[in-house]
C-alpha cells in the first residue's frame, strides 16, 4: 500500500469537544502519552454551540439543591431508563468539575455574593445551570482548550479516523487521513477514547454541525462494541423555522429558563394542556411533542411553528442574558426578540443512546475502547435534561481519561500488533470512490438520507413508517456503495462525505431498528401505535445493537439493578 | 426563480482562478448556503471550512466582495446582486485549497502565551462587574478575521514579530482576569510586539462578535507596557521595587 505516517501513543482521543478535551487532559495528567485527533480545527467542535448552561448542584442560588435532587431529576427526565450509576456519578461529581473549570480560568456569570450564577431549566427542580449568558459552551471549550494545549498532549487537527484496528480482541490502532492532503495516517495506540459527539447530520432539520455524522458510534460498532438505546433521539423543542437558510438552528432553552412563553396562532399558552404544572419548563420530549402537535393540528404560526416570546422581560435584560439569541434573530431573521416573538419548531439535537460503557471507567465492551460524552449511551436514559450534557462531558470525559490511562499503564510492555491485512483493507475502502467511473454524487445520497430520517423516524413514529424507513436505508446503503468523486484527495469535501455517509447509514439503521423494536412510548421515543409506557416489558430493558457476521443484530438486555437507597431517592419527592 | 452569480476562487499554492457559478436565490440565504449549493450540484471537491453555520464557531471566514466576513453570517440580500458576488480565501494566511487557508500559525502563537495562573490560596470569589471585562474578550470565536485584516500581518507579514489582535485580546483577557497573578508585560513588549499596532482599528471593524478589540484590549495593554517600560519615574521605582502586577 502507499506510504503513510505513523504516530505512537498510549491514548488516542477521537474528538476535541468537551468530552474529548477533558479526557485528553486527564489522561495526560496521569502521565499517559496522549494524541488528540479531531476532524476540525481545535476549538470548533460542537460543544462551542452549547448555549444555556452546565447543570451542577452547586446550590449557589437555590441553597436546598444537592446531588440527590439532581440525580432524582435526571432519572425522572430519562424516564427511568438511565444507567443509575452514571446518573449518580454525574450528579455527585458535576459540581467539582464545574469549579475545576473556574480554577482553569473560566469566567461564569456571578451571583451578588461573587459565586457562580445558576439559572432555571426544564426538568430541574432548582436553579442549577452555571452559565455565561447564552454562550456557555464556548466558555467551556476555550477553557479546556487553554488547559489542554499546556498539558503536554499532541493535537492532530483536521484529521479523520476512518477505522479502528485490533490485535485479537484488543484495540491496537486507529487509521485515518489528513483532511488537508488526503494522505493516510496510522496511530499505534493501546487505547482509543471515542468522543465524537452525535448523529444529527443524518437528519435534515438539525441544530448540529457538519461533524455530527455518527463516526464514533459507527467506529465502535464496526470494532465489535455494543450500542444501546439508539431509538432515543432528542428533538429540541425550539429550533428556528424561518428563513429556510437557518431552519433548525438552536434557540436556547435559556429563553424559557429566563421566562419565555410559548403560544399558538390563537394566542393560547398551549403548554397548559400538556403539562400544566411545569408549563414551558417541562422536559424537552414533552415540549417538542406539544409544539409538533399544535402545528400539525393547524394552530401553528405562519411559517409552521409556535411563538416563543421573551419581550416582556425588557430589552436590557434580554440583551444581557440572551445576547447570542438577540443577534441570531436580528441578523438571520430580521426579528427583534426584545419586541416581537420568535417562531420555533423541534429540531434534531442530541442522541441519548450510544456506545455501551461501564459507568466508572467509561470502558466499552471492547478492551481498550472507551467512550464519553454524546457518543456514549446510558447516562440520559430516554430523554436528556437541558444542561446535563455539558456536565456529562466533564464528568465522563475525565473518567474516560482516567480509565484509558490506567488500562494503558497496565499493558505497559505489552507490544500490540497492527494487522496489515486490515490496514490495507481500510486504505482500499478509502480510495475506492476515486476508481469508480460511474456512480452517484455523495451529496445527493446524503440529502436523500436526511429526508428519509425526518420523514420516517422523526418526532412521532409508527411501525409502518419505521419499516419504510428501514427499507429506504437499505436502498441508500446500496447507493452509497457506488459513489463517484471528482478531483484529487487534497481537501476534498465530497470524498470526506463518502465515509461520513457510511457512518450516518450505520447509525440511522441502528436508530430505526431500535425504534421498531421498542413497542412503547418513553421519553423522546413516541410510538403513535403504542402511545403508553410499558413498564413491565420495555421499562426493564435497554435496546442493544451489535454486529454479528457482518449484519446488524438487534436485541435487549436487562437494565442494571438500582440499589435500594438510590431507588428511595428516585421515588421520593426530593425537594 | 431569481439567480445569483457567484465567483469563487478555485486553486491551491500553485495558483488558481475565479470560477463563476449560478445559484438559485432563496429568502434569507447566506453566502455559505450558496457555497453548499455549488458543492452539491457543480463541484463536489470545492474546499471550504465550516462547522456550525450559526456564527458560533468561526470556521467559515472568507473575503466576500473584498471584505473579510463569516460566510455563514453574510446574507446575500445585503450584497449588490446586479453583479457577481466574489468569494476569496483570507489573504493573510497561505492557501491550502480554494477557500481554505493554513491558519496553523495562530495555534502555534497561542501556545506561547503564558496561561492563566491563579494564586495558590485563591478563594474564588469574583463579582459580575469584575468578570465582565474578561467576558467581552472571551466571546472571541477565533475566526481570525482580525488577524486577516491587520495590515501588520496582511501587508507587512510581520508574523515573527507581531502576534496580531486575536492574540492580544487573549492576553488582555488573562491580564484582566480578577484572579490571575502573572505579569505578561515583558511578553507583550517583546514576543507579542504590541508596539507594532498603530491603532487603525481595522480589527475592531471586522469582528463578528463586536468585541472592542482596540479600545478595550489593545490600548489598555499598550498603556500598561508604556507605564512600566517607558515612564522614567515608574522605571526608576520598579528598579527598586520589582514590577508590580497592575
Amino acid at each position: 500500500m502507499e506510504k503513510y505516517e505513523t504516530h505512537t501513543h498510549d491514548v488516542i482521543v477521537i474528538g476535541a469537544g468537551g468530552a474529548g478535551l477533558r479526557a485528553a487532559i486527564e489522561a495526560s495528567a496521569q502521565g499517559a502519552s496522549v494524541g488528540l485527533v479531531c476532524k476540525s480545527l481545535l476549538g470548533k467542535a460542537h460543544t462551542v454551540m452549547a448555549e444555556g448552561g452546565v447543570a451542577a448542584a452547586l446550590a449557589n442560588v437555590d441553597t436546598k439543591d444537592d446531588w440527590k435532587t439532581h440525580f432524582h431529576d435526571t432519572m425522572h427526565g430519562g424516564k427511568m431508563l438511565n444507567n443509575w450509576r452514571m446518573a449518580q456519578l454525574h450528579a455527585q461529581e458535576a459540581p467539582d468539575r464545574v469549579k475545576e473549570l473556574e480554577h482553569w480560568g473560566a469566567l461564569f456569570d456571578r451571583t451578588k455574593d461573587g459565586k457562580i450564577m445558576q439559572r432555571a431549566f426544564g426538568g430541574h427542580t432548582w436553579k442549577r445551570l452555571a452559565h455565561v449568558g447564552d454562550r456557555t459552551g464556548l466558555e467551556m471549550i476555550r477553557t479546556l482548550q487553554d488547559r489542554g494545549i499546556h498539558s503536554g498532549m499532541e493535537v492532530y487537527m483536521e484529521c479523520t479516523i476512518t477505522h479502528l484496528l485490533k490485535d485479537g480482541e484488543r484495540i491496537s490502532g486507529a487509521f485515518g487521513y489528513w483532511r488537508e492532503s488526503g494522505r493516510f495516517v496510522l496511530f499505534k495506540t493501546k487505547t482509543v477514547i471515542i468522543a465524537t459527539g452525535g448523529i444529527g447530520k443524518a437528519y435534515k432539520v438539525t441544530s448540529n454541525s457538519w461533524e455530527y455524522t455518527g463516526d464514533g458510534q459507527a467506529l465502535a460498532y464496526e470494532a465489535g462494541a455494543d450500542l444501546i438505546d439508539m431509538e432515543f433521539v432528542q428533538f429540541h423543542p425550539t429550533g428556528m423555522v424561518w428563513p429556510p437558510s437557518v431552519r433548525g438552528i438552536l434557540v436556547t432553552e435559556a429563553v424559557r429558563g429566563e421566562g419565555g412563553l410559548l403560544t399558538n396562532r390563537n394566542g393560547e399558552r398551549f403548554m397548559e394542556k400538556y403539562d400544566p404544572e411545569r408549563m414551558e419548563l417541562s422536559t424537552r420530549d414533552v415540549v417538542a411533542r406539544s409544539i409538533y402537535t399544535e402545528v400539525m393540528e393547524g394552530r401553528g404560526s405562519p411559517h409552521g411553528g409556535a411563538y416563543l416570546d421573551i419581550s416582556h422581560r425588557g430589552a436590557d435584560y434580554v440583551k444581557k442574558k440572551l445576547p447570542s439569541m438577540y443577534h441570531q434573530f436580528m441578523e438571520f431573521a430580521e426579528i427583534d426578540i426584545t419586541k416581537e416573538p420568535m417562531e420555533v419548531f423541534p429540531t434534531t439535537h442530541y442522541i441519548m443512546g450510544g456506545i455501551r460503557v461501564d459507568a466508572d471507567t467509561a470502558g466499552s465492551t471492547v478492551p481498550g475502547l472507551f467512550a464519553a460524552g454524546e457518543a456514549a449511551g446510558g447516562m440520559h436514559g430516554a430523554n436528556r435534561l437541558g444542561g446535563n450534557s455539558l456536565s456529562d462531558l466533564l464528568v465522563f470525559g475525565r473518567r474516560a481519561g482516567l480509565g484509558a490511562a490506567q488500562y494503558a499503564n497496565e499493558l505497559r510492555d505489552n507490544a500490540l500488533k497492527i494487522d496489515d491485512v486490515e490496514l490495507e483493507k481500510a486504505a482500499r475502502e478509502m480510495t475506492r470512490p476515486f476508481e469508480n467511473a460511474e456512480g452517484e454524487n455523495p451529496y445527493t445520497v446524503h440529502q436523500a438520507l436526511q429526508e428519509a430520517m425526518g420523514a420516517y423516524i422523526g418526532v412521532f413514529r409508527t411501525r409502518e413508517k419505521i419499516s419504510d424507513g428501514i427499507e429506504e436505508i437499505q436502498v441508500l446503503k446500496d447507493r452509497a456503495s457506488q459513489l463517484r468523486i471528482e478531483g484529487s484527495r487534497m481537501f476534498n469535501p465530497g470524498w470526506h462525505l463518502c465515509k461520513d455517509l457510511k457512518s450516518m447509514l450505520i447509525v440511522s439503521e441502528a436508530i430505526a431498528r431500535c425504534a421498531l423494536q421498542r413497542e412503547e412510548s418513553r421519553g423522546a421515543h413516541s410510538r403513535v401505535d403504542f402511545p403508553k409506557y410499558d413498564d413491565e416489558k420495555w421499562g426493564r430493558v435497554n435496546s442493544v445493537i451489535s454486529k454479528e457476521n457482518g449484519n446488524m443484530k438487534i436485541g435487549t438486555s436487562p437494565l442494571p439493578q438500582i440499589p435500594e437507597e438510590l431507588r428511595k431517592i428516585v421515588e421520593g419527592g426530593h425537594k | 426563480m431569481a439567480v445569483v452569480k457567484m465567483r469563487l476562487y478555485r486553486g491551491d499554492s500553485n495558483g488558481g482562478a475565479e470560477k463563476e457559478y449560478e445559484v438559485p436565490l432563496e429568502e434569507g440565504m447566506v453566502v455559505l448556503d450558496a457555497i453548499h449549493f455549488i458543492q452539491a450540484n457543480y463541484d463536489g471537491d470545492l474546499a471550504v471550512r465550516w462547522n456550525c453555520k450559526a456564527a458560533k464557531c468561526g470556521s467559515c471566514s472568507a473575503e466576500i466582495n473584498g471584505m473579510p466576513k463569516l460566510t455563514c453570517k453574510t446574507r446575500l440580500d445585503t450584497l449588490p446582486l446586479d453583479k457577481p458576488v466574489t468569494v476569496y480565501p483570507i489573504k493573510t494566511f497561505p492557501i491550502i485549497k480554494d477557500l481554505v487557508t493554513d491558519v496553523s500559525w495562530n495555534y502555534k502563537v497561542r501556545k506561547t502565551i503564558p496561561p492563566f495562573t491563579p494564586a495558590k490560596d485563591t478563594k474564588w470569589v469574583m463579582y459580575q462587574e469584575d468578570v465582565e471585562r474578561g467576558q467581552e474578550f472571551r466571546k472571541c470565536i477565533e475566526c481570525f478575521l482580525c488577524q486577516d485584516v491587520c495590515h501588520i500581518l496582511r501587508n507587512h507579514d510581520k508574523k515573527n514579530e507581531f502576534i496580531g489582535p486575536r492574540m492580544l485580546i487573549k492576553i488582555a483577557e488573562l491580564e484582566m482576569h480578577p484572579l490571575d497573578t502573572l505579569d505578561r508585560k515583558e511578553f507583550l513588549r517583546d514576543q507579542a510586539g504590541i508596539g507594532y499596532c498603530n491603532i487603525t482599528k481595522c480589527c475592531t471593524e471586522v469582528c463578528p462578535e463586536h468585541i472592542h478589540i482596540t479600545d478595550n484590549a489593545i490600548i489598555p495593554l499598550k498603556e500598561r507596557v508604556a507605564d512600566t517600560y517607558f515612564d522614567p519615574l515608574q522605571w526608576l521605582l520598579e528598579k527598586f521595587k520589582g514590577s508590580p502586577k497592575q
